[in-house]
């Protein structure tokens, strides 16, 4: 049990702790796809640490919200973190919280307080931005719930660790339409969630143009440091979703010998640094959409999703 | 042993089903008409893949060869052939006025997908085969969506594909519950898709070089004179 919560706690300073590196890979990666040379890797640790030590300006105009919200945004990844396999394969002290559906909720409330809090500003940009995240978040909505229910379909459970059980046992499962479907109607969420390239641009500095960026334009210090990191843990805990119940199943620790789960550790992270150069492909290959294509997107990956659970229905009531 | 490598190998056919039923939706949604063209190329692969494996599975030398001609003649004739005959333009163009807007059409296709689903599956209750458990239904959603394509479609190249992709589904649909077909009916098949390539191909260009454009939705009156404004 004390062996369970250790782990615990080494699955939650993984997330912590890889989060801005994971951010620092993906963007020097594409500058060098650009034939740049690009910022170190390790520049999303000094961004942190410079925000950190800054002083921080909150507007007067603002209520608690404005102050709570990035506390909010940093813990919420954790929580998701403590509820999926991160680096191993039975559920840890904590995951009995929640399921799947548990983790979307949780997502959904950090999005929730970040859309209030820059709306709470009064800056013009920010309520734009909050409602522009609203309809990504409203259009990426039933593929999320869908993207469950084909889960369930297929695992006859949503706890993330039965799931990812269900694609190691069973070859023909792993294989089956109905997988792929939903392997890239969630890759196609991610990138949506995530605020990346065919939807979002993660590194533009129009104000006009930006959709998930300009909710935390009027943070500084303390704040804006917080919410960077959050979200770029947000989106680790996402890779991991997609990457250990989804896509690749395998290299995760399956008993409780402390060397197993740290081995896990850089067997997870090479299968992130593979994910990050097919995400670099799409992102540099892609334009960004307009606005209103967006829903297009989205609602493609509304067909495909709808298409796996057609495919795992048929195929489950047929065997 | 030899048991788990059949399952890997039909384990590998589902995923080209899987695949191929994505590239359909594909061809629907994309604007571009060379993009159409290319998950009709990806579509073909994915399809010749399938050929393999289940004459692997089956120690078919006659899907083997099946496949091959699959490669030759859908991989890499069609598109040389459409390149050949059709003026470059007709590739860059981008379609802007389809019947049914592309949201609304995905939504038609995934009807049809299901509607393919739905109708194959009396049919799959009688038999226990993995491969045509794969294969049938989406071969029928194949050819659903491609039939789809070619009447939702205005540009005479995306039309084309309609027909090919039909055609591809038809054929994923047939290698696994006729493995048997003669041979030559296959390869007619194949020389006959190329046939339909080159015809439409030469048909379009005069088509282009006479009118201008290649989408259908103007040439529906019949006049003498020429009309650009149209």
């Amino acid at each position: 049990m004390t062996r369970t919560i250790l782990y615990n706690l080494i699955q939650l300073l993984f997330v912590i702790g890889f989060g801005p590196l994971y951010a620092g890979v993906l963007s020097r990666f594409k500058e060098n796809v650009q034939s740049k040379r690009g910022p170190s890797i390790f520049q999303p640790y000094r961004d942190l640490w410079k925000l950190f030590h800054k002083d921080e300006v909150v507007s007067s105009e603002t209520t608690w919200i404005f102050r709570f919200t990035p506390y909010l945004v940093f813990i919420i990844p954790l929580f998701v973190a403590s509820l999926i396999p991160v680096l191993t394969d039975y559920p840890l002290a904590f995951a009995f919280m929640g399921d799947m559906l548990a983790g979307g909720f949780f997502l959904a409330l950090a999005g929730f307080f970040a859309a209030l809090a820059a709306v709470d500003t009064g800056n013009p940009y920010g309520p734009m931005g909050a409602s522009r995240t609203r309809m990504v978040g409203f259009l990426a909505e039933p593929v999320f719930m869908i993207v469950f229910f084909t889960v369930s379909f297929v695992a006859q459970s949503t706890i993330p660790y039965i799931v990812q059980k269900r694609w190691v046992a069973s070859p023909a499962a792993f294989f089956s339409p109905a997988h792929i479907l939903l392997l890239i109607a969630f890759f196609m969420l991610i990138l949506a969630e995530g605020g990346k390239i065919p939807v979002d641009n993660p590194t533009g500095h129009f104000e006009l143009a930006m959709i998930d960026e300009s909710k935390g334009l009027e943070y500084s210090g303390r704040g804006a440091a917080l919410m960077k990191w959050g979200g770029q843990m947000k989106f680790l805990v996402l890779t991991c979703i997609f990457l250990n119940v989804l896509l690749a199943p395998w290299g995760l620790a399956d008993d409780l010998q402390p060397g197993h789960v740290l081995l896990a550790i850089p067997l997870i992270l090479f299968k992130i640094l593979l994910f990050t150069v097919i995400l670099v492909i799409i992102e540099s290959s892609l334009a960004k959409l307009r606005l209103f294509r967006i829903s297009e997107f989205l609602g493609a990956a509304f067909i495909i999703s709808v298409a796996a659970m057609i495919a795992s229905i048929f195929s489950t009531s047929a065997v | 042993m030899a048991g788990s490598q059949t399952q890997l190998i039909e384990g590998l056919n589902a995923l080209t089903a899987g695949l191929i039923l994505l590239t359909a939706f594909g061809m629907v949604a994309t604007r571009q008409v060379q993009g159409v063209l290319r998950f009709f190329v990806v579509q073909s692969a994915f399809l010749a893949a399938s050929a393999f494996l289940i004459g692997f599975n089956r120690g078919s030398i006659h899907l083997l060869v099946l496949g091959v001609v699959t490669i030759a003649a859908k991989v890499i004739a069609i598109p040389w052939v459409l390149k050949r005959t059709l003026p470059g333009d007709v590739y860059e163009r981008r379609e802007i006025n389809q019947a049914i807007n592309i949201p609304s059409s995905l939504l038609l296709a995934l009807m049809l997908a299901i509607a393919a689903e739905f109708l194959v599956s009396p049919l799959l209750a009688t038999t226990p085969d993995p491969v045509i458990h794969a294969n049938l239904p989406i071969g029928l959603a194949g050819i659903l969506i491609g039939a789809y394509s070619l009447i939702a479609r205005r540009e005479a190249l995306p039309q084309l594909v309609g027909i090919l992709a039909m055609e591809n589904g038809a054929f994923f649909a047939g290698i696994a519950i006729a493995p048997d077909l003669p041979l030559i009916a296959e390869l007619v098949i194949a020389i006959d898709v190329i046939l339909i390539a080159v015809v439409i191909g030469v048909l379009t260009r005069n088509i282009t070089q006479t009118m201008g454009t290649t989408e259908a939705a103007s040439m529906s009156e019949l006049r003498e004179e020429h009309q650009p404004w149209r």
